[in-house]
């Protein structure tokens, strides 16, 4: 019973701002309702009892959020929403595709053959997960760790207009980088 | 294994971190009048000038809210108010002596959850009054959050490490003999310095730097303000208040009960932060980001080698 209240309690807001990302006319609201929905299914995954997952959820998601808000800012067209702005292109044809798309989920929901149940659940779910990832997944974790560090610096050596050279000198020898703001280690 | 708390418990906690909050900033000024104006005259003066804080939180009860020309009031009022609100479910998983509101097994994660949620308050803050300054202290935050949150996390993990788990009563337990801090001092002092980052106090207070007119802070006034700047204060008290459990063993200590050292040890730490504050200058953040990411994540990793050896190996 109190569960099912928190459920619904969480899922109606957690449709409702996702509703209201597609309505809102200024970018920032549109970003912290799509947070707002976020939060809302971090707190539905404490609600099934897996702590980390939900807990990490909310972590996370705060953390994107808040940052992606400025990106999204910065790079729609009016961003405040000042004047009329909208986050819906191609209306009709977007109607068609979500219609289609939600049709085939609920026929799949409605007609494959869920198994039963197997199993018990785990007394602690944030040690089964640790030891699920670090355990037979090591090696694929590791792997992944080191592709995304290099992704990053890749992305920021490519992106930086100021390499080595222009802070270091030709020989990379200077002793203090020249950097256009001073400051940091060093200096 | 900290015990459950009582139900009244939950409402004493904000009054609890308001009523330390109000304390703290009431050392904060005394520190400053006696730097501007010279020593108090005697007791009398003292305890006016500690007064300072709530005669200027009742001026700011009864002053005129501000209101700014195609200001954003929904997501600015959310942001002034998530401030306290923040702080005040961070500390839900503070222990009191040996007992906290909640200890549930992931209590460490919460208490970073809760934190971060001070990134989107101070950036709503910001957003809100369609002013520039006020944006430019936003984004300040968040570049900072983006600079002391790394290293901050590497070092509560740390404590996690040490103890072999998540839930913060099992981490105070741990420390019942030796304090986390005799070998775990970097992370201890990482964590020091993201505690003052996070509630954007003393060095950190770039995103509502003078500078920039007030920052964040620079449209509010009124109660606005008040719950802005109170909920501040209430962030130091908690982000403080939760590295003595972390680092500083928490209830455990000699002939006194559990809660009176948790409080003194509290107190302790604010003390020193008050007082330090006072010896450093307000850092720019891109100074701050090039310190975090080239020394102190590289501390935090080598902190953290060394407490996993010590821990596998014990």
């Amino acid at each position: 019973m109190f569960d099912d209240v928190v459920f619904w309690a969480l899922a109606l807001p957690a449709v409702a701002a996702g509703v209201m990302v597609f309505r809102f006319d200024s970018m920032a609201r549109a970003t912290y309702a799509l947070l707002t929905s976020l939060l809302c299914v971090g707190g539905e995954v404490l609600l099934l009892g897996l702590d980390y997952l939900g807990v990490v959820i909310v972590l996370m998601m705060t953390i994107e959020m808040a940052v992606m808000a400025v990106f999204m800012v910065m790079y729609m067209m009016n961003p405040a929403g000042l004047m009329p702005m909208t986050m819906v292109h191609n209306a009709k044809g977007a109607v068609v595709i979500c219609a289609a798309v939600l049709a085939v989920l609920v026929a799949g929901i409605l007609l494959a053959p869920w198994p039963a149940r197997r199993g018990e659940p785990s007394a602690d779910p944030t040690r089964d997960l640790g030891l699920s990832l670090m355990g037979p997944q090591m090696l694929t974790m590791m792997t992944l760790g080191l592709a995304l560090v290099a992704t990053i610096v890749a992305t920021v050596v490519l992106a930086t207009r100021r390499g080595r050279y222009d802070r270091y000198g030709d020989d990379v020898d200077a002793r203090c980088a020249d950097d256009p703001v001073r400051g940091g280690t060093g200096r | 294994m900290a015990e459950a708390a009582p139900l009244w418990a939950t409402l004493v906690l904000p009054l609890a971190l308001a009523a330390a909050a109000v304390a703290t900033a009431g050392f904060d000024a005394v520190l400053s009048a006696s730097a501007e104006r010279g020593p108090a005259a005697g007791p009398r003066e003292a305890g006016l000038r500690a007064l300072a804080p709530v005669r200027e939180a009742l001026r700011l009860l009864v002053q005129q809210p501000r209101r700014t020309t195609a200001d954003d009031r929904l997501l600015g009022r959310l942001g002034v108010v998530l401030v306290p609100v923040a702080a005040v479910l961070a500390g839900a998983v503070l222990p009191w002596g040996f007992s906290a509101v909640s200890d549930p097994p992931v209590g460490i994660v919460w208490f970073n959850a809760m934190e971060v949620l001070a990134w989107a308050a101070v950036w709503l803050t910001g957003w809100g009054p369609n002013s520039a300054l006020a944006l430019i202290g936003g984004h300040r935050f968040l570049a900072q959050g983006l600079a002391y949150e790394l290293p901050h996390m590497l070092a509560i993990t740390t404590a996690a490490l040490g103890a072999g788990s998540l839930r913060i009563g099992e981490v105070v337990a741990a420390q019942d003999g030796l304090w986390f801090v005799v070998w775990m001092p970097g992370a201890f002092a990482v964590y020091l310095s993201s505690a003052l980052a996070m509630a954007f106090w003393g060095p950190f207070a770039h995103p509502v730097a003078r500078d920039a007119a007030g920052g964040a802070a620079a449209e509010l006034a009124g109660v606005d303000r008040l719950v802005f700047l109170g909920g501040r204060w209430l962030l130091l008290v908690v982000t403080a208040g939760f590295s003595v459990p972390l680092f500083l063993g928490g209830g455990n200590g000699p002939l006194l009960p559990g809660w009176a050292w948790t409080l003194l040890k509290t107190a302790a730490v604010l003390a020193l932060l008050v007082a330090g504050r006072r010896a450093l200058p307000v850092l720019r953040m891109e100074r701050y980001m090039e310190v975090a990411w080239t020394v102190l994540v590289p501390v935090t990793l080598l902190q953290a080698l060394v407490v996993a050896v010590v821990v596998l190996n014990g």
